[in-house]
């Protein structure tokens, strides 16, 4: 009996695991935006090789901490290759303690998707949008964040 | 008065031209045949190679996954391009002190390991690096030669499939070699280089 009761945990476990970082497609993240309830979104693209990236995430993790009461989600979306997503990104997300939606972008044709996420964009990382929904903008930024930098360009996008 | 006018000019004309150089070359424009050290010790320069139609130029390095991801496939560029008069010649475009994984020794390694065919360069003070306006690794450079003339063709990223998991992909710098072997014109001239951001010698 106990032997099944540890099973039943360690597969719920497995499951919260899995949960907690996403694969999603270019297609349906715009869906997540597009449909989500929130009215400002802060997207984040960062990769496990980039140091500034990682660096910055607690930065974006406290933005979404300190929001936590608003209709603002931030969204951390991994441009690590789909390859590496149970060996690399899951247990990278695993020991930090994020509070922030996960997710790994499940595209390969870089060509295609930079530009569709921004024109602007070289496909650096890291980058971030600041999508305000109630006022019908997005702002690309091509950079690395202090918290205090983000915390401004956020209240100035408001 | 004439000559604190033309010191101007001058000036002017100084800074133009080292904020063209920092945004690197345009394709169709002329480049500057380089000459940096391999990892045998030897300068290697693209004059030396006279039969030459032209040059497969990448900006790489050891450990930016990107750059990992294409070494097979940059040495099945070079084995099928060298004897067709466009051999590959890789420049390591990251500083060893910011990037210690990219010393010279371990240039050697690498090169040692994957059985590199063609030169790994080193670019100490990444002066051709800036040259060709190289932004990440891996970053390559479509350059034909013409007698003396080396002219760029094509800059970007080697196909649009890093991961090498679609048969469907768009290979961006074989369709460019192929093009000028055949002598049409080339499909695609520019696309992004996909990849880890050089790491720039501080200071």
């Amino acid at each position: 009996m106990k032997s099944i009761f540890t099973v039943f945990i360690v597969l719920i476990s497995l499951h919260i695991n899995a949960q907690k970082v996403k694969l999603i497609k270019l297609n349906d993240l715009e869906k997540r935006i597009s449909n989500g309830k929130d009215t400002f979104y802060v997207v984040n693209y960062w990769a496990t090789w980039c140091a500034p990236c990682i660096k910055e995430l607690p930065y974006f993790d406290q933005l979404q901490k300190a929001h936590k009461d608003k209709p603002v989600k931030v969204l951390l979306v991994s441009l690590d290759f789909p390859s590496r997503y149970k060996k690399k990104v899951v247990p990278f997300i695993e020991k930090r303690k994020l509070t922030s939606e996960v997710f790994l972008l499940d595209e390969t044709d870089q060509q295609a998707y930079i530009d569709r996420i921004s024109p602007q964009w070289s496909g650096a990382l890291p980058a971030t949008a600041f999508i305000n929904r109630a006022k019908n903008t997005t702002q690309f930024f091509e950079q690395e964040f202090t918290y205090k930098e983000l915390l401004a360009t956020f209240n100035s996008l408001q | 008065m004439k000559k604190v006018l033309s010191l101007i000019l001058l000036a002017f004309f100084t800074l133009t031209i080292i904020a063209q150089n920092t945004a690197g070359y345009a394709i169709g424009d002329a480049i500057q045949p380089f000459s940096l050290k391999n990892i045998n010790g030897k300068d290697v320069a693209l004059s030396d190679y006279t039969s030459a139609k032209g040059f497969i130029i990448v900006f790489t390095c050891n450990e930016c996954p990107y750059a990992k991801a294409y070494q097979d496939r940059i040495l099945a560029l070079d084995k099928k391009y060298a004897p067709l008069g466009f051999p590959v010649v890789a420049v390591n475009a990251n500083d060893p002190v910011a990037q210690p994984a990219d010393s010279y020794e371990k240039m050697q390694a690498r090169a040692k390991e994957k059985g590199f065919t063609f030169p790994y360069l080193s670019d100490p003070d990444q002066v051709v690096t800036k040259q060709f306006g190289a932004t990440n690794t891996p970053h390559t450079f479509v350059v034909e030669k013409n007698k003396n003339n080396y002219t760029l063709r094509y800059a970007g990223a080697i196909d649009n499939d890093t991961e090498n998991s679609n048969p469907q992909k768009t290979r961006y710098v074989i369709d460019a070699v192929d093009a000028l072997l055949t002598q049409k014109e080339i499909p695609v001239t520019k696309t992004k280089a996909i990849g880890c951001g050089i790491k720039w010698k501080k200071g």
